[in-house]
């Protein structure tokens, strides 16, 4: 193995680490931890695949900035009224796309599933995070993650973050 | 006893206690997609924008019929009076297959797949394989019989009317001229936020909400909850009692408009004391979220009240029975109902700017999408209650019924928010179309 290769390798294990971390800090409701995954200025957008896949520009959400991130998490912890529910993160591995001007470009595929109290589990969002990824003395940020979800046809309402 | 049996099963006199039968019973609900989704109503198909080229097609649904709107070749002389947009149903006239798969493209024909029945984009059978049967030697044989015309067996038409751009169709060959469909009374309120613009496509949002049809729309009708149930818009002043607002409908009573003008929210205890959703202290971090500016098609001459103008920062139009049109500040949108059963119903938003709007404008009408759509600070919840309404009707059963009596038991517009007048005067129509 190159020192490239292995460079890569442990580029990618950093990546999953972020990932995995990103998933159960959702999972387990500490949303106020979230925008902290993000740079000041990061982007956060859900987006349905028909409209990524037609360049139209609206999205589900669309967040430009970690302030909005946290106007978000009060919005969903102290406004929107919604029954309760839990959600499951499962991601794959990530593929590193490229490097370039030290943004890292990689994607991951996720689906999340629902669970009412009470209730069985449903599949509830599936697509592929694109990611732009920037390395901070804190540790890896994302500058970008756009969530685009395969699943158009949404539950009901989504609440919280992907 | 020859006389028709009465089918009606509305017991109460007038319009404001709504019985929970009404949004429950499936047979019911069949005749309500033969009445009124497929009666003498206009549905909304979508907007001329979707489908800018010839060719150009999209599915969507007029009641539970998948039909195809899609853009016709149309002849130079006869451009001036044909919009050029036809809208067929999706299903083979040979052995009702639904043929089209694809939500949307470009086609020069429509070809089912199954046995290659050929239309036209107007819906006219072009051809069809071995219709004049297949030579075998000195005889033909099989092919169709010799009286089958292919004019007799294209695809289901509708009618279809194009109104600044909005497309409507309708199966029924009785229905008025859509804009005497919509009156008078919220015509202008159309041509305030369409007429001599054009539209610009910015994205789709589909969810799909576990309760009656019916609810979306009394939901738009309803002045009453947002102020209680939406914390931003109590907070933020964007939609609540104290604000100068009129209730409009149409003569029938089917379709109606809210109107209402944002003020700078804050404390007033007359419209926040004691609403647990009115948040005192809730500041944004990122004011961005909120960056309202006026625009000028805001202001137009007051329909009711003439030489004098209105400017309006939100109205909210529901057009009887499936279409919802919201302006919210600089939000716009189409929301369309599409019914799937007493209990279900898919509510397909588009989201549009105008064609002049420079980059910020379409950034910021972008930017308050967060406030709408399945996952919006105010509408999410919308969807939620709605489950919640359909639950409590569907444990209860037969006896049960609504209470809808704020400002009286009448029907008709008001000028203000504290009346659930705009329920009752759907409620009214829908039970003389339904012979309830």
């Amino acid at each position: 193995m190159t020192e490239e290769q292995r460079d890569r390798l442990l580029l990618q294990l950093e990546i999953d680490q972020l990932n995995a971390a990103y998933a159960a800090t959702l999972d387990e409701r500490r949303f106020d931890e979230w925008p902290g995954f993000f740079t000041e200025d990061g982007r956060y957008r859900v987006q349905a695949r028909e409209n990524f896949d037609r360049g139209l520009p609206l999205a589900l959400i669309d967040l430009e900035s970690q302030g909005m991130m946290k106007d978000r998490v009060y919005g969903v912890t102290q406004t929107i009224y919604h029954g309760p529910y839990y959600t499951r993160h499962v991601v794959s591995p990530a593929q590193v796309l490229g490097e370039q001007g030290g943004l890292v470009r990689a994607r991951t595929h996720y689906a999340v599933f629902r669970t009412r109290p009470g209730d069985a589990s449903e599949v509830y969002n599936v697509g592929r995070y694109l990611d732009e990824i920037v390395r901070t003395p804190a540790g890896l940020r994302l500058a970008s993650r756009q969530c685009i979800y395969d699943s158009e046809m949404v539950l009901n309402s989504l609440i919280y973050p992907i | 006893m020859n006389a028709p049996q009465s089918l009606a099963r509305w017991a109460d006199a007038g319009s404001s206690r709504v019985p929970f039968w009404a949004y429950t019973d499936p047979q019911l609900y069949r005749l309500e997609l033969e009445k009124i989704f497929y009666g003498r109503h206009w549905c909304y198909v979508g907007l001329a924008v979707e489908i800018p080229n010839v060719g150009d097609y999209k599915l969507t649904w007029v009641g539970e019929r998948q039909v195809i709107v899609v853009r016709d070749r149309v002849a130079p002389k006869d451009r001036d009076t044909d919009h050029g947009i036809r809208v067929v149903e999706n299903r083979c006239a040979h052995r009702g297959v639904r043929f089209c798969q694809q939500p949307h493209g470009n086609a020069r024909s429509f070809v089912c797949p199954y046995h290659q029945w050929t239309y036209k984009l107007n819906g006219d059978l072009a051809g069809l394989p071995f219709k004049d049967g297949v030579k075998d030697g000195d005889c033909i044989n099989g092919g169709m019989p010799p009286g089958f015309d292919l004019k007799d067996h294209g695809l289901a038409k509708l009618r279809v009317e194009v109104l600044h751009g909005l497309v409507f169709a309708t199966f029924n060959a009785e229905a008025e001229p859509l804009a005497e469909y919509f009156g008078p009374q919220v015509m202008p309120w159309l041509d305030r936020i369409f007429k001599g613009r054009g539209l610009t496509l910015l994205g789709y949002n589909r969810q799909r909400i576990p309760g009656n049809w019916k609810l979306m729309m009394e939901n738009i009708k309803d002045p009453y909850h947002p102020g209680l149930l939406h914390t931003w818009f109590v907070t933020f002043g964007l939609w609540r009692a104290d604000q100068k607002s009129r209730m409009v409908t149409d003569a029938h009573g089917r379709h109606a408009v809210m109107i209402s003008r944002r003020n700078e929210g804050g404390q007033n205890a007359a419209v926040t004391s004691g609403v647990t959703s009115f948040k005192a202290d809730m500041q944004l971090h990122d004011k961005r979220l909120l960056d309202v500016v006026p625009e000028p098609w805001w202001t137009v001459d007051d329909p009711s009240d003439p030489g004098t103008s209105i400017t309006p920062s939100v109205t909210m139009i529901t057009l009887f029975p499936s279409l919802i049109i919201q302006q919210q500040v600089n939000s716009l949108s189409t929301r369309h109902i599409v019914p799937r059963g007493t209990g279900e119903f898919d509510f397909v938003w588009t989201h549009f700017g105008f064609a002049d709007d420079a980059p910020e404008m379409t950034r910021r009408r972008l930017r308050q999408a967060n406030l709408f759509g399945p996952a919006g600070f105010v509408s999410a919840d919308d969807g939620e209650v709605i489950a919640f309404s359909q639950e409590g009707f569907a444990q209860w059963g037969e006896g049960g019924s609504t209470l809808c009596e704020l400002g009286g038991t009448g029907i008709g517009g008001a000028e203000h928010m504290v009346t659930e007048s705009l329920i009752r005067s759907m409620y009214a129509y829908w039970r003389k179309v339904m012979g309830q």
